[in-house]
Protein backbone atom coordinates (compact mmCIF):
# COMPACT_ATOMS: atom_id res chain seq x y z
CA UNK A 1 0.00 0.00 0.00
CA UNK A 2 1.70 3.18 -1.38
CA UNK A 3 0.15 6.82 -0.26
CA UNK A 4 1.56 9.15 -2.57
CA UNK A 5 1.16 13.27 -2.17
CA UNK A 6 1.57 14.61 -5.52
CA UNK A 7 2.61 18.02 -5.59
CA UNK A 8 0.86 20.07 -8.63
CA UNK A 9 1.50 23.80 -9.37
CA UNK A 10 -1.14 26.40 -10.96
CA UNK A 11 0.71 28.62 -13.89
CA UNK A 12 -0.17 30.78 -16.22
CA UNK A 13 -0.72 29.09 -19.70
CA UNK A 14 1.86 30.74 -22.00
CA UNK A 15 1.96 28.28 -25.14
CA UNK A 16 0.18 31.62 -26.81
CA UNK A 17 1.38 35.10 -26.02
CA UNK A 18 3.14 35.67 -22.54
CA UNK A 19 2.38 38.96 -20.97
CA UNK A 20 3.47 40.71 -17.65
CA UNK A 21 1.59 42.47 -15.11
CA UNK A 22 1.34 45.93 -15.02
CA UNK A 23 3.43 46.58 -13.23
CA UNK A 24 6.17 43.94 -14.17
CA UNK A 25 6.57 41.62 -11.08
CA UNK A 26 4.83 38.76 -12.37
CA UNK A 27 3.27 36.85 -15.63
CA UNK A 28 -0.10 37.80 -16.54
CA UNK A 29 -2.53 34.57 -16.97
CA UNK A 30 -5.84 36.31 -16.85
CA UNK A 31 -6.52 36.44 -20.75
CA UNK A 32 -4.76 33.21 -21.81
CA UNK A 33 -5.92 31.27 -18.72
CA UNK A 34 -4.26 28.43 -16.08
CA UNK A 35 -3.02 25.44 -15.88
CA UNK A 36 -0.64 22.56 -14.50
CA UNK A 37 2.66 22.37 -14.64
CA UNK A 38 3.11 19.78 -17.79
CA UNK A 39 5.86 17.87 -16.05
CA UNK A 40 3.31 17.66 -13.05
CA UNK A 41 0.44 16.18 -15.11
CA UNK A 42 2.97 13.09 -15.75
CA UNK A 43 3.57 13.12 -11.91
CA UNK A 44 -0.72 12.98 -11.12
CA UNK A 45 -0.94 10.09 -13.50
CA UNK A 46 2.18 8.29 -12.05
CA UNK A 47 1.06 8.69 -8.41
CA UNK A 48 -2.49 7.12 -9.26
CA UNK A 49 -0.92 4.19 -11.38
CA UNK A 50 1.64 3.53 -8.22
CA UNK A 51 -1.75 3.60 -5.75
CA UNK A 52 -3.91 1.86 -7.98
CA UNK A 53 -1.28 -1.21 -8.59
CA UNK A 54 -0.64 -0.96 -4.46
CA UNK A 55 -4.11 -0.25 -2.94
CA UNK A 56 -2.61 2.93 -1.88
CA UNK A 57 -4.42 6.50 -1.82
CA UNK A 58 -2.92 9.42 -4.02
CA UNK A 59 -3.34 13.14 -1.94
CA UNK A 60 -3.13 16.01 -4.48
CA UNK A 61 -1.82 19.26 -2.90
CA UNK A 62 -0.65 22.71 -4.04
CA UNK A 63 0.59 26.10 -2.37
CA UNK A 64 -1.33 28.95 -3.48
CA UNK A 65 -4.82 31.03 -3.37
CA UNK A 66 -7.80 30.29 -3.52
CA UNK A 67 -8.25 29.74 -7.54
CA UNK A 68 -5.93 26.86 -7.46
CA UNK A 69 -8.40 24.75 -6.37
CA UNK A 70 -8.63 24.20 -9.96
CA UNK A 71 -5.36 22.75 -10.35
CA UNK A 72 -6.17 20.37 -7.14
CA UNK A 73 -10.11 19.61 -9.03
CA UNK A 74 -8.11 18.30 -12.53
CA UNK A 75 -6.30 15.95 -10.39
CA UNK A 76 -9.13 14.84 -8.29
CA UNK A 77 -11.06 13.91 -11.36
CA UNK A 78 -8.12 11.89 -12.64
CA UNK A 79 -8.31 9.64 -9.59
CA UNK A 80 -6.48 11.85 -6.59
CA UNK A 81 -8.39 10.79 -3.29
CA UNK A 82 -7.70 13.97 -1.59
CA UNK A 83 -6.93 17.44 -2.00
CA UNK A 84 -4.82 19.67 0.39
CA UNK A 85 -4.20 23.28 -0.35
CA UNK A 86 -1.30 25.55 1.01
CA UNK A 87 -3.37 28.77 1.93
CA UNK A 88 -0.15 31.07 0.56
CA UNK A 89 0.18 33.89 -2.31
CA UNK A 90 2.64 31.42 -4.60
CA UNK A 91 4.34 34.32 -5.91
CA UNK A 92 5.77 35.46 -2.15
CA UNK A 93 7.44 32.04 -2.40
CA UNK A 94 10.86 31.33 -3.45
CA UNK A 95 11.81 27.52 -4.22
CA UNK A 96 12.92 26.94 -0.85
CA UNK A 97 9.81 28.23 0.71
CA UNK A 98 7.64 25.64 -0.92
CA UNK A 99 9.76 23.15 0.02
CA UNK A 100 9.51 24.09 3.53
CA UNK A 101 6.00 24.52 3.22
CA UNK A 102 5.19 20.97 1.59
CA UNK A 103 8.13 19.43 4.20
CA UNK A 104 5.30 20.91 7.38
CA UNK A 105 2.10 18.72 5.76
CA UNK A 106 4.81 15.90 4.98
CA UNK A 107 5.17 15.43 8.77
CA UNK A 108 2.36 16.99 10.42
CA UNK A 109 0.71 13.94 8.20
CA UNK A 110 3.83 11.39 10.09
CA UNK A 111 2.79 12.40 13.40
CA UNK A 112 -0.55 11.60 12.86
CA UNK A 113 0.43 8.14 11.45
CA UNK A 114 -0.93 8.70 8.19
CA UNK A 115 2.86 8.74 6.06
CA UNK A 116 3.89 10.00 2.81
CA UNK A 117 5.52 7.02 1.43
CA UNK A 118 5.95 8.58 -2.00
CA UNK A 119 6.06 12.21 -2.22
CA UNK A 120 6.22 13.20 -6.44
CA UNK A 121 6.44 17.10 -7.40
CA UNK A 122 7.08 18.15 -11.03
CA UNK A 123 10.71 18.50 -12.30
CA UNK A 124 10.74 22.30 -12.53
CA UNK A 125 7.30 24.35 -12.54
CA UNK A 126 6.44 25.80 -16.64
CA UNK A 127 6.50 29.26 -15.27
CA UNK A 128 9.72 29.88 -12.60
CA UNK A 129 11.86 26.37 -13.74
CA UNK A 130 13.31 26.14 -10.36
CA UNK A 131 14.82 22.61 -10.65
CA UNK A 132 14.81 22.21 -6.67
CA UNK A 133 11.85 22.19 -4.79
CA UNK A 134 11.97 18.16 -4.32
CA UNK A 135 15.59 18.41 -4.01
CA UNK A 136 15.12 20.70 -0.83
CA UNK A 137 12.25 18.91 0.31
CA UNK A 138 14.27 15.29 0.26
CA UNK A 139 16.66 17.25 2.02
CA UNK A 140 14.20 19.16 4.76
CA UNK A 141 13.17 15.42 4.53
CA UNK A 142 16.11 13.40 4.75
CA UNK A 143 14.46 11.08 2.60
CA UNK A 144 16.49 9.70 -0.88
CA UNK A 145 15.30 11.65 -4.44
CA UNK A 146 15.32 10.75 -7.94
CA UNK A 147 15.21 13.92 -10.49
CA UNK A 148 13.95 13.55 -13.81
CA UNK A 149 11.87 10.71 -12.96
CA UNK A 150 9.74 9.03 -16.12
CA UNK A 151 8.68 5.96 -14.93
CA UNK A 152 7.81 4.05 -12.13
CA UNK A 153 6.83 0.60 -10.21
CA UNK A 154 6.57 0.06 -6.48
CA UNK A 155 7.77 -2.91 -5.79
CA UNK A 156 7.22 -3.67 -1.68
CA UNK A 157 9.12 -1.09 0.24
CA UNK A 158 11.38 -0.05 -2.79
CA UNK A 159 11.05 1.79 -5.91
CA UNK A 160 11.82 0.98 -9.77
CA UNK A 161 12.95 4.31 -10.93
CA UNK A 162 13.66 5.05 -14.83
CA UNK A 163 14.83 8.24 -16.82
CA UNK A 164 16.23 9.16 -19.70
CA UNK A 165 16.66 12.79 -19.68
CA UNK A 166 20.11 12.45 -19.38
CA UNK A 167 20.52 10.05 -22.41
CA UNK A 168 20.32 6.21 -22.23
CA UNK A 169 17.88 4.96 -19.63
CA UNK A 170 19.10 5.11 -16.03
CA UNK A 171 17.94 2.65 -13.85
CA UNK A 172 17.44 3.54 -9.73
CA UNK A 173 16.58 1.61 -7.40
CA UNK A 174 15.66 3.49 -4.08
CA UNK A 175 14.26 2.51 -1.10
CA UNK A 176 10.67 4.36 0.17
CA UNK A 177 9.75 6.39 1.82
CA UNK A 178 11.16 9.07 -1.40
CA UNK A 179 10.66 11.96 -3.04
CA UNK A 180 10.84 12.07 -6.99
CA UNK A 181 11.03 14.88 -9.03
CA UNK A 182 8.74 13.68 -12.47
CA UNK A 183 9.85 14.67 -16.07
CA UNK A 184 7.34 14.29 -18.97
CA UNK A 185 7.62 12.06 -21.65
CA UNK A 186 7.33 8.43 -19.82
CA UNK A 187 3.62 8.42 -19.24
CA UNK A 188 0.46 9.53 -20.84
CA UNK A 189 -1.60 11.82 -18.73
CA UNK A 190 -5.11 10.38 -18.71
CA UNK A 191 -8.21 12.28 -19.24
CA UNK A 192 -11.05 13.04 -16.33
CA UNK A 193 -14.21 10.66 -17.60
CA UNK A 194 -17.86 11.90 -16.64
CA UNK A 195 -17.78 10.52 -13.49
CA UNK A 196 -14.34 11.43 -12.47
CA UNK A 197 -15.18 15.41 -12.87
CA UNK A 198 -18.11 15.05 -10.93
CA UNK A 199 -16.43 13.35 -7.99
CA UNK A 200 -13.64 16.23 -8.26
CA UNK A 201 -16.66 18.85 -8.44
CA UNK A 202 -17.46 17.26 -4.86
CA UNK A 203 -14.88 16.46 -3.29
CA UNK A 204 -13.76 18.44 0.33
CA UNK A 205 -10.14 20.31 0.06
CA UNK A 206 -8.38 20.66 2.92
CA UNK A 207 -6.74 24.02 3.23
CA UNK A 208 -3.86 24.75 5.60
CA UNK A 209 -2.23 27.65 7.30
CA UNK A 210 1.38 27.28 6.54
CA UNK A 211 4.00 28.70 9.66
CA UNK A 212 6.58 31.11 9.28
CA UNK A 213 7.12 33.64 6.50
CA UNK A 214 8.55 33.09 3.44
CA UNK A 215 11.86 34.38 2.40
CA UNK A 216 10.84 34.48 -1.29
CA UNK A 217 12.86 33.94 -4.67
CA UNK A 218 14.91 37.09 -4.91
CA UNK A 219 13.34 38.24 -8.40
CA UNK A 220 14.14 41.72 -8.69
CA UNK A 221 12.13 42.15 -11.55
CA UNK A 222 10.95 40.63 -14.82
CA UNK A 223 11.46 41.81 -18.56
CA UNK A 224 9.91 40.01 -21.85
CA UNK A 225 12.41 39.72 -24.78
CA UNK A 226 11.37 41.77 -27.55
CA UNK A 227 10.38 39.49 -30.96
CA UNK A 228 13.93 39.62 -32.68
CA UNK A 229 12.65 41.91 -36.41
CA UNK A 230 12.06 38.60 -38.70
CA UNK A 231 14.57 38.83 -41.07
CA UNK A 232 13.34 35.79 -42.93
CA UNK A 233 13.85 35.42 -46.35
CA UNK A 234 10.87 33.24 -48.36
CA UNK A 235 11.43 31.12 -50.61
CA UNK A 236 8.48 30.58 -52.45
CA UNK A 237 5.70 28.89 -51.83
CA UNK A 238 4.85 24.92 -52.19
CA UNK A 239 6.88 22.57 -54.09
CA UNK A 240 8.28 25.34 -56.92
CA UNK A 241 9.89 26.67 -53.90
CA UNK A 242 12.05 23.30 -53.91
CA UNK A 243 14.79 23.98 -56.08
CA UNK A 244 15.56 27.19 -54.62
CA UNK A 245 15.46 25.85 -50.88
CA UNK A 246 18.24 23.10 -52.39
CA UNK A 247 20.15 25.91 -53.69
CA UNK A 248 19.77 27.33 -50.26
CA UNK A 249 21.09 23.84 -48.49
CA UNK A 250 23.81 23.66 -50.78
CA UNK A 251 24.94 27.02 -49.77
CA UNK A 252 24.45 25.70 -46.12
CA UNK A 253 27.03 23.25 -46.83
CA UNK A 254 24.60 20.58 -45.66
CA UNK A 255 24.18 18.56 -49.36
CA UNK A 256 27.01 18.21 -51.92
CA UNK B 1 37.86 34.32 -4.23
CA UNK B 2 37.36 31.83 -7.07
CA UNK B 3 34.96 30.62 -9.21
CA UNK B 4 34.00 26.82 -9.21
CA UNK B 5 32.59 25.47 -12.58
CA UNK B 6 30.98 22.15 -12.63
CA UNK B 7 32.02 20.22 -15.75
CA UNK B 8 30.55 17.15 -17.89
CA UNK B 9 32.68 15.16 -20.21
CA UNK B 10 31.47 14.97 -24.11
CA UNK B 11 31.26 11.70 -24.51
CA UNK B 12 31.94 8.85 -22.19
CA UNK B 13 32.56 6.19 -24.10
CA UNK B 14 34.75 8.08 -26.71
CA UNK B 15 38.13 8.22 -25.11
CA UNK B 16 39.44 11.55 -27.41
CA UNK B 17 36.35 13.43 -26.01
CA UNK B 18 37.02 16.69 -24.46
CA UNK B 19 34.00 19.03 -22.51
CA UNK B 20 30.73 18.71 -23.87
CA UNK B 21 29.75 22.45 -25.28
CA UNK B 22 27.76 23.58 -22.80
CA UNK B 23 30.66 23.16 -19.87
CA UNK B 24 33.11 24.70 -22.41
CA UNK B 25 30.49 27.80 -22.44
CA UNK B 26 29.89 27.45 -18.69
CA UNK B 27 33.95 28.10 -17.82
CA UNK B 28 33.41 31.34 -20.63
CA UNK B 29 31.07 32.59 -18.10
CA UNK B 30 32.44 31.83 -15.09
CA UNK B 31 34.92 34.35 -16.26
CA UNK B 32 32.25 37.34 -16.26
CA UNK B 33 31.62 36.63 -12.54
CA UNK B 34 33.66 38.35 -9.83
CA UNK B 35 36.44 36.07 -8.58
CA UNK B 36 40.09 35.64 -9.60
CA UNK B 37 40.51 31.94 -10.33
CA UNK B 38 37.80 29.86 -12.36
CA UNK B 39 38.75 26.21 -10.97
CA UNK B 40 36.95 23.42 -12.39
CA UNK B 41 35.31 19.60 -11.23
CA UNK B 42 34.97 17.22 -13.29
CA UNK B 43 31.35 15.39 -12.81
CA UNK B 44 30.72 12.10 -14.75
CA UNK B 45 33.68 10.36 -15.11
CA UNK B 46 35.61 9.73 -12.07
CA UNK B 47 39.46 10.06 -12.25
CA UNK B 48 41.77 7.70 -10.24
CA UNK B 49 44.62 8.36 -12.37
CA UNK B 50 45.11 11.51 -15.08
CA UNK B 51 42.09 12.79 -16.93
CA UNK B 52 41.86 12.49 -20.54
CA UNK B 53 43.70 14.87 -22.19
CA UNK B 54 41.14 16.04 -24.20
CA UNK B 55 39.10 17.44 -21.61
CA UNK B 56 42.76 18.77 -19.94
CA UNK B 57 42.92 20.91 -23.28
CA UNK B 58 39.59 22.62 -22.74
CA UNK B 59 40.36 23.47 -19.30
CA UNK B 60 43.74 24.74 -20.52
CA UNK B 61 42.08 26.72 -23.46
CA UNK B 62 39.55 27.61 -20.85
CA UNK B 63 41.95 29.76 -18.39
CA UNK B 64 41.16 26.68 -15.82
CA UNK B 65 43.79 26.90 -12.89
CA UNK B 66 43.12 23.49 -11.15
CA UNK B 67 40.87 20.74 -12.16
CA UNK B 68 39.21 18.76 -9.38
CA UNK B 69 38.98 15.05 -9.89
CA UNK B 70 38.13 12.27 -7.49
CA UNK B 71 39.45 9.00 -7.16
CA UNK B 72 36.62 7.44 -4.95
CA UNK B 73 35.80 3.98 -7.01
CA UNK B 74 32.04 4.09 -5.80
CA UNK B 75 31.26 7.14 -8.14
CA UNK B 76 31.37 5.22 -11.52
CA UNK B 77 27.79 5.69 -11.54
CA UNK B 78 25.54 8.55 -11.57
CA UNK B 79 24.19 9.62 -7.90
CA UNK B 80 23.60 13.31 -7.34
CA UNK B 81 23.89 13.86 -4.19
CA UNK B 82 27.60 12.13 -3.65
CA UNK B 83 28.61 14.15 -6.83
CA UNK B 84 27.12 17.39 -4.93
CA UNK B 85 29.85 16.11 -2.16
CA UNK B 86 32.32 15.90 -4.41
CA UNK B 87 31.51 19.41 -5.62
CA UNK B 88 31.56 20.88 -2.27
CA UNK B 89 34.82 18.85 -1.36
CA UNK B 90 36.64 20.73 -4.39
CA UNK B 91 34.82 24.37 -3.87
CA UNK B 92 36.39 24.43 -0.21
CA UNK B 93 39.51 22.97 -1.69
CA UNK B 94 39.45 26.18 -4.12
CA UNK B 95 38.30 28.38 -1.53
CA UNK B 96 34.93 28.85 -4.45
CA UNK B 97 32.84 32.06 -3.35
CA UNK B 98 30.56 31.29 -6.82
CA UNK B 99 29.66 27.93 -7.98
CA UNK B 100 28.15 27.70 -11.50
CA UNK B 101 27.45 24.44 -14.03
CA UNK B 102 25.27 23.87 -17.22
CA UNK B 103 21.80 24.43 -17.26
CA UNK B 104 21.73 20.66 -18.31
CA UNK B 105 19.35 17.86 -16.46
CA UNK B 106 22.46 16.86 -14.55
CA UNK B 107 24.16 20.21 -13.87
CA UNK B 108 20.65 21.62 -12.32
CA UNK B 109 19.81 18.51 -10.07
CA UNK B 110 24.22 18.24 -8.58
CA UNK B 111 23.48 21.81 -7.96
CA UNK B 112 20.35 21.69 -6.34
CA UNK B 113 21.93 19.69 -3.85
CA UNK B 114 24.61 21.68 -3.06
CA UNK B 115 21.96 24.44 -2.62
CA UNK B 116 19.96 22.35 -0.59
CA UNK B 117 22.97 21.10 1.80
CA UNK B 118 24.02 24.86 2.68
CA UNK B 119 21.12 26.55 2.71
CA UNK B 120 21.43 28.54 -0.07
CA UNK B 121 19.70 29.90 -3.16
CA UNK B 122 20.19 28.82 -6.56
CA UNK B 123 18.74 30.76 -9.80
CA UNK B 124 18.89 28.52 -12.38
CA UNK B 125 19.31 28.85 -16.32
CA UNK B 126 21.11 32.25 -15.65
CA UNK B 127 21.96 34.00 -19.05
CA UNK B 128 24.40 36.87 -18.15
CA UNK B 129 25.81 39.33 -15.23
CA UNK B 130 23.67 42.68 -15.61
CA UNK B 131 25.35 44.60 -12.52
CA UNK B 132 28.48 43.19 -10.40
CA UNK B 133 27.88 45.36 -7.05
CA UNK B 134 26.19 43.77 -5.67
CA UNK B 135 26.22 41.15 -8.43
CA UNK B 136 22.93 40.51 -10.36
CA UNK B 137 22.41 38.11 -13.37
CA UNK B 138 19.24 37.60 -15.60
CA UNK B 139 18.08 34.09 -16.04
CA UNK B 140 15.30 32.39 -18.09
CA UNK B 141 12.14 31.34 -16.96
CA UNK B 142 8.60 30.61 -18.84
CA UNK B 143 10.36 29.02 -21.37
CA UNK B 144 12.78 31.26 -21.98
CA UNK B 145 10.34 34.30 -23.27
CA UNK B 146 11.04 36.18 -19.98
CA UNK B 147 14.01 37.61 -17.98
CA UNK B 148 14.17 37.49 -14.69
CA UNK B 149 16.76 39.89 -13.01
CA UNK B 150 17.99 38.59 -9.09
CA UNK B 151 20.94 38.79 -7.02
CA UNK B 152 23.24 36.66 -6.42
CA UNK B 153 25.46 38.07 -3.70
CA UNK B 154 28.02 35.43 -1.94
CA UNK B 155 26.86 36.58 1.50
CA UNK B 156 26.23 33.35 2.66
CA UNK B 157 29.63 31.68 1.41
CA UNK B 158 28.78 29.90 -1.62
CA UNK B 159 26.58 31.47 -4.64
CA UNK B 160 25.01 28.59 -6.55
CA UNK B 161 23.85 28.96 -9.92
CA UNK B 162 23.27 27.14 -13.08
CA UNK B 163 23.67 28.14 -16.80
CA UNK B 164 20.98 28.09 -19.75
CA UNK B 165 22.55 26.09 -22.42
CA UNK B 166 23.94 28.14 -25.12
CA UNK B 167 23.82 31.40 -23.64
CA UNK B 168 27.02 32.36 -24.32
CA UNK B 169 29.75 31.06 -26.89
CA UNK B 170 32.38 29.37 -26.15
CA UNK B 171 35.65 31.89 -26.11
CA UNK B 172 39.18 30.65 -25.55
CA UNK B 173 40.84 32.23 -22.08
CA UNK B 174 42.85 35.27 -22.82
CA UNK B 175 45.58 33.61 -21.70
CA UNK B 176 45.48 30.06 -21.14
CA UNK B 177 45.62 28.38 -17.65
CA UNK B 178 47.92 25.72 -15.98
CA UNK B 179 44.66 23.21 -15.27
CA UNK B 180 46.64 21.94 -12.31
CA UNK B 181 45.13 18.31 -11.52
CA UNK B 182 43.93 17.91 -7.98
CA UNK B 183 41.94 14.86 -6.57
CA UNK B 184 39.48 15.68 -4.08
CA UNK B 185 38.72 13.37 -1.42
CA UNK B 186 35.40 12.70 0.07
CA UNK B 187 33.42 10.71 3.20
CA UNK B 188 30.45 9.33 1.27
CA UNK B 189 27.59 8.08 3.61
CA UNK B 190 24.80 5.55 2.89
CA UNK B 191 22.55 8.32 2.31
CA UNK B 192 25.01 9.75 -0.43
CA UNK B 193 24.54 6.89 -2.63
CA UNK B 194 20.96 6.01 -1.91
CA UNK B 195 19.81 7.21 -4.96
CA UNK B 196 22.39 5.70 -7.52
CA UNK B 197 21.87 4.85 -10.90
CA UNK B 198 22.36 0.62 -10.72
CA UNK B 199 21.46 -0.18 -14.36
CA UNK B 200 22.15 1.76 -17.46
CA UNK B 201 19.94 0.45 -20.62
CA UNK B 202 20.15 1.99 -24.30
CA UNK B 203 16.53 2.43 -25.05
CA UNK B 204 15.05 0.88 -28.31
CA UNK B 205 14.99 3.33 -31.04
CA UNK B 206 17.58 5.31 -29.54
CA UNK B 207 18.17 8.43 -27.61
CA UNK B 208 17.92 12.02 -27.40
CA UNK B 209 22.23 11.76 -27.69
CA UNK B 210 21.55 11.19 -31.11
CA UNK B 211 19.54 14.74 -31.92
CA UNK B 212 21.72 16.41 -29.37
CA UNK B 213 24.97 15.96 -31.09
CA UNK B 214 23.15 15.95 -35.21
CA UNK B 215 24.12 18.71 -37.26
CA UNK B 216 21.04 18.53 -39.12
CA UNK B 217 17.70 18.46 -37.54
CA UNK B 218 14.46 17.64 -39.61
CA UNK B 219 11.49 18.90 -37.23
CA UNK B 220 8.50 17.85 -37.81
CA UNK B 221 5.13 18.87 -36.19
CA UNK B 222 1.24 18.71 -35.60
CA UNK B 223 1.46 19.59 -38.87
CA UNK B 224 2.83 16.61 -40.20
CA UNK B 225 -0.45 15.18 -40.18
CA UNK B 226 -0.53 11.67 -38.46
CA UNK B 227 1.78 8.87 -37.20
CA UNK B 228 2.08 7.46 -40.37
CA UNK B 229 2.87 9.90 -42.46
CA UNK B 230 6.96 10.55 -40.91
CA UNK B 231 7.96 8.55 -43.98
CA UNK B 232 9.64 12.08 -46.02
CA UNK B 233 10.56 13.42 -42.86
CA UNK B 234 13.08 10.31 -42.57
CA UNK B 235 13.84 10.18 -45.81
CA UNK B 236 14.63 13.78 -45.61
CA UNK B 237 16.43 13.65 -42.05
CA UNK B 238 18.62 10.17 -43.60
CA UNK B 239 19.11 12.59 -46.85
CA UNK B 240 20.61 15.27 -45.16
CA UNK B 241 22.56 12.71 -42.86
CA UNK B 242 20.82 14.42 -39.66
CA UNK B 243 18.24 12.83 -37.25
CA UNK B 244 14.25 13.67 -36.59
CA UNK B 245 13.03 15.93 -33.88
CA UNK B 246 9.52 16.70 -33.11
CA UNK B 247 7.56 19.12 -31.08
CA UNK B 248 5.65 17.98 -28.19
CA UNK B 249 2.02 18.03 -29.46
CA UNK B 250 3.77 15.00 -31.74
CA UNK B 251 5.41 12.90 -28.56
CA UNK B 252 1.85 13.74 -26.54
CA UNK B 253 -0.09 12.38 -29.61
CA UNK B 254 1.81 9.79 -29.38
CA UNK B 255 3.30 9.96 -32.96
CA UNK B 256 7.08 9.23 -31.74
CA UNK B 257 8.68 8.98 -28.78
CA UNK B 258 10.10 11.88 -26.37
CA UNK B 259 13.21 11.03 -26.81
CA UNK B 260 12.91 13.19 -29.91
CA UNK B 261 10.77 16.25 -28.20
CA UNK B 262 13.06 19.38 -29.15
CA UNK B 263 11.82 21.98 -26.51
CA UNK B 264 11.35 23.05 -22.56
CA UNK B 265 10.45 20.03 -21.49
CA UNK B 266 12.51 18.18 -24.44
CA UNK B 267 15.95 18.88 -25.69
CA UNK B 268 17.86 21.39 -26.70
CA UNK B 269 19.33 21.45 -29.72
CA UNK B 270 22.14 23.57 -31.76
CA UNK B 271 22.59 22.04 -35.45
CA UNK B 272 24.15 23.60 -38.05
CA UNK B 273 20.51 23.83 -39.82
CA UNK B 274 17.07 23.05 -38.16
CA UNK B 275 14.57 22.58 -40.67
CA UNK B 276 11.20 22.99 -38.75
CA UNK B 277 8.40 21.52 -40.98
CA UNK B 278 4.96 22.01 -39.54
CA UNK B 279 5.78 23.79 -36.38
CA UNK B 280 3.97 26.55 -35.47
CA UNK B 281 6.94 27.66 -33.24
CA UNK B 282 5.44 27.90 -29.40
CA UNK B 283 8.20 29.78 -26.77
CA UNK B 284 8.54 26.10 -25.21
CA UNK B 285 9.56 24.56 -28.66
CA UNK B 286 11.62 28.24 -29.46
CA UNK B 287 13.47 27.50 -25.94
CA UNK B 288 15.09 24.11 -27.35
CA UNK B 289 15.57 25.31 -31.39
CA UNK B 290 16.84 28.90 -30.62
CA UNK B 291 20.43 28.09 -31.05
CA UNK B 292 20.47 26.53 -34.12
CA UNK B 293 22.76 28.53 -36.73
CA UNK B 294 20.62 28.44 -39.41
CA UNK B 295 16.44 27.65 -39.14
CA UNK B 296 14.35 26.99 -42.55
CA UNK B 297 10.48 26.65 -41.92
CA UNK B 298 8.26 24.73 -43.56
CA UNK B 299 4.94 26.15 -42.81
CA UNK B 300 1.41 26.65 -44.81
CA UNK B 301 0.87 29.67 -42.71
CA UNK B 302 3.18 32.37 -43.68
CA UNK B 303 2.14 34.08 -40.32
CA UNK B 304 3.47 31.14 -37.90
CA UNK B 305 6.17 32.33 -35.53
CA UNK B 306 8.17 29.62 -36.72
CA UNK B 307 8.31 31.52 -40.07
CA UNK B 308 8.72 34.75 -39.01
CA UNK B 309 11.91 33.93 -36.96
CA UNK B 310 13.95 31.77 -39.30
CA UNK B 311 15.97 32.67 -41.97
CA UNK B 312 14.56 31.14 -44.51
CA UNK B 313 11.06 29.95 -45.34
CA UNK B 314 8.96 27.51 -47.40
CA UNK B 315 5.17 28.62 -47.69
CA UNK B 316 3.17 25.72 -48.27
CA UNK B 317 2.35 22.03 -46.97
CA UNK B 318 4.84 20.14 -45.68
CA UNK B 319 3.76 16.75 -47.77
CA UNK B 320 4.05 18.61 -50.97
CA UNK B 321 7.37 20.38 -50.66
CA UNK B 322 9.42 17.50 -49.02
CA UNK B 323 8.97 15.38 -51.77
CA UNK B 324 9.68 17.73 -54.44
CA UNK B 325 13.33 18.53 -52.14
CA UNK B 326 13.88 14.58 -52.16
CA UNK B 327 13.45 14.50 -55.53
CA UNK B 328 15.45 17.50 -56.63
CA UNK B 329 18.45 15.75 -54.60
CA UNK B 330 18.16 12.68 -56.14
C1 LIG C 1 5.03 23.77 -19.74
C2 LIG C 1 5.03 23.54 -21.22
C3 LIG C 1 6.12 22.92 -21.77
C4 LIG C 1 6.16 22.68 -23.14
N1 LIG C 1 7.26 22.09 -23.67
C5 LIG C 1 7.33 21.94 -25.00
C6 LIG C 1 8.47 21.35 -25.62
O1 LIG C 1 9.43 20.94 -24.96
N2 LIG C 1 8.49 21.24 -26.95
C7 LIG C 1 7.45 21.67 -27.75
O2 LIG C 1 7.54 21.54 -28.97
N3 LIG C 1 6.36 22.20 -27.20
C8 LIG C 1 6.27 22.33 -25.85
N4 LIG C 1 5.13 22.85 -25.31
C9 LIG C 1 3.93 23.02 -26.18
C10 LIG C 1 3.93 24.27 -27.02
O3 LIG C 1 3.34 25.32 -26.27
C11 LIG C 1 3.10 24.06 -28.31
O4 LIG C 1 1.82 23.61 -27.95
C12 LIG C 1 3.71 23.05 -29.28
O5 LIG C 1 5.07 23.30 -29.49
C13 LIG C 1 2.95 23.13 -30.59
O6 LIG C 1 3.38 22.11 -31.45
P1 LIG C 1 3.21 22.24 -33.02
O7 LIG C 1 3.89 23.47 -33.48
O8 LIG C 1 3.64 20.96 -33.63
O9 LIG C 1 1.63 22.32 -33.22
P2 LIG C 1 0.69 23.51 -33.59
O10 LIG C 1 0.87 24.66 -32.70
O11 LIG C 1 -0.65 22.94 -33.77
O12 LIG C 1 1.21 24.00 -35.00
C14 LIG C 1 1.16 23.25 -36.18
C15 LIG C 1 1.77 24.08 -37.28
O13 LIG C 1 1.80 23.32 -38.46
C16 LIG C 1 1.36 24.10 -39.57
N5 LIG C 1 0.82 23.15 -40.53
C17 LIG C 1 -0.33 22.44 -40.46
N6 LIG C 1 -0.44 21.60 -41.51
C18 LIG C 1 0.68 21.76 -42.25
C19 LIG C 1 1.18 21.15 -43.43
N7 LIG C 1 0.51 20.18 -44.07
N8 LIG C 1 2.37 21.54 -43.91
C20 LIG C 1 3.08 22.53 -43.27
N9 LIG C 1 2.65 23.14 -42.16
C21 LIG C 1 1.48 22.75 -41.64
C22 LIG C 1 0.38 25.08 -38.98
O14 LIG C 1 0.31 26.25 -39.78
C23 LIG C 1 0.99 25.36 -37.61
O15 LIG C 1 1.93 26.44 -37.68
C24 LIG C 1 5.07 23.08 -23.95
C25 LIG C 1 3.98 23.70 -23.38
C26 LIG C 1 3.95 23.94 -22.03
C27 LIG C 1 2.76 24.64 -21.44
Amino acid sequence: MTDVLVCVKRVPDTSGEVVLTADGSGVDGRYAGYTMSSHEECAVEIAVTVAADTGGSVTVLTLGDDDSVEQLRAALAVGADEAVRIDAAAEDYGPADVAAAIAEVVRARESEGRPFDLVLVGNDAADTGDHQVGIRLAHLLDRPVVAGAQEVAVSGDRLDVRSSVSGPTEVFDVPLPAVLTVWEGGVDPRYPNISGRMRAKKARVEVLEPSGAPQGSGRLGLRVLPPPASNVEVLGEGKAAAPRLVDVLRELGVVR
Amino acid sequence: MSVLVVVEPEDLDDAGAGLSVVSQEVLTFARSLPGEDVDAVLVGLPCAGAPPEAVLAHCREQGVRTLHVTPEPRLDRYAARAWARVVEAAAEAGGAAYLVAGGTARGNEVLAHVAAARGVPMPCNVVAVVQSEPLEVERQVVGGAVLERVALAAERGLAVASVAGHAVAPEPAPSPGPAHVEAVAVELSEADLAAQVVRVEAKEGGDASALTGAHVVVGAGRGVGGADQFDDVEALAARLGGAVGVSRVVTSLGWRPHHEQVGQTGSRIAPDLYLACGISGAIQHWAGCSSSKTIIAINTDGEAPMVTKARYAVIGDMHEVIPAVLEELS
